[in-house]
């Protein structure tokens, strides 16, 4: 399953980003392979409809799950047709490396 | 809508199969499983689906004609998509302080999304629904009064002055104001 993590930078050592739609990075992660990809998010500096716009962005990739800090007004009810999962995790200090451990433990 | 259905239709029994089924829109489901099996007002059932008195009227109304056509003719009832999404509910997790949400109803969820802790809680939000009261107030003395759903606040009458009341914020409520609330 893939997971979709905002993040302020683009190594797994960067925090989470409390913004999804204008967040620096996502990173696609995949529980099954263990594989990373950073993806700039090119919606950054948009004025408005960056949350929907980065809907689009994370859905294409088939992501199922999204960490984030905190999601916008408009985005919910777009997730919830596509059927994707929010996580909401108040914690800018926490590390990509260390969200990534927790999802690991699911599977484990 | 909260709850879809779990199955896709009805089909009479004892006839052969037709292919003109009548087709009931989620939200005409919805609003049959809110006032007829739920029991719920037509205006609280239309707070719920998040859509006014007046259009939530014409849906149930619409609903119990498919329905009665259904029963009378004898044809099969498919439910299907109208204009509306699933609304998911927040839960929270105890041991790693996240909250998630979960999309798919059908399973049911014992984890958290992100460390997988068994120790969730459902977030019930119940102070956002307080919030939300509209209020009547007195143009004369101010006095305010919570709104009685389904009572139109002109019909109001203030306790303290006995003064027609009107609803908060409402624009003629700043026009009266000016005048000292000696006309309306």
């Amino acid at each position: 399953m893939k997971v979709a993590i905002t993040s302020t930078g683009n190594s797994p050592d960067a925090t989470l980003d409390n913004r999804f739609g204008r967040c620096s990075f996502f990173v696609v992660f995949d529980t099954d392979t263990q594989a990373t990809e950073f993806i700039p998010n090119p919606n950054k500096e948009n004025i408005e409809g960056a949350g929907q716009a980065s809907v689009q962005l994370v859905a294409s990739r088939g992501v199922k799950k999204v960490v984030s800090g905190e999601f916008g007004a408009k985005v919910k009810s777009i997730f919830d047709s596509l059927q994707i999962q929010l996580v909401v995790l108040n914690d800018p200090e926490k590390k990509i490396r260390e969200v990534i451990e927790l999802l690991n433990r699911i599977n484990n | 809508m909260t709850n879809p259905p779990h199955f896709k239709g009805f089909r009479p029994i004892g006839l052969p199969e037709e292919n003109s089924p009548i087709v009931l829109n989620f939200e005409e489901y919805e609003s049959i499983r809110l006032s007829d099996f739920e029991l719920y007002g037509q205006v609280e059932a239309a707070q719920i689906m998040e859509i006014s008195r007046p259009t939530y009227a014409r849906i149930y109304e619409s609903a119990r004609r498919k329905v009665a056509q259904a029963f009378i003719l004898g044809k099969a009832i498919v439910f299907e998509g109208g204009k509306v999404y699933f609304d998911s509910d927040w839960y929270s997790c105890n041991s790693c302080g996240c909250w998630f949400n979960h999309p798919a109803k059908e399973t049911e969820i014992k984890n958290c999304a992100l460390c997988g802790s068994r120790d969730i809680a459902q977030y019930n939000d119940i102070s956002q629904q307080e919030t939300n009261d509209d209020i009547c107030i007195c143009p004369n003395c101010g006095t305010e009064k919570e709104h009685t759903l389904g009572v139109p606040c002109h019909k109001e009458i203030c306790p303290s002055c006995n003064y027609q009341m009107i609803r908060k914020g409402a624009p003629l409520h700043h026009s009266i104001r000016g005048n000292n609330g000696k006309e309306i």
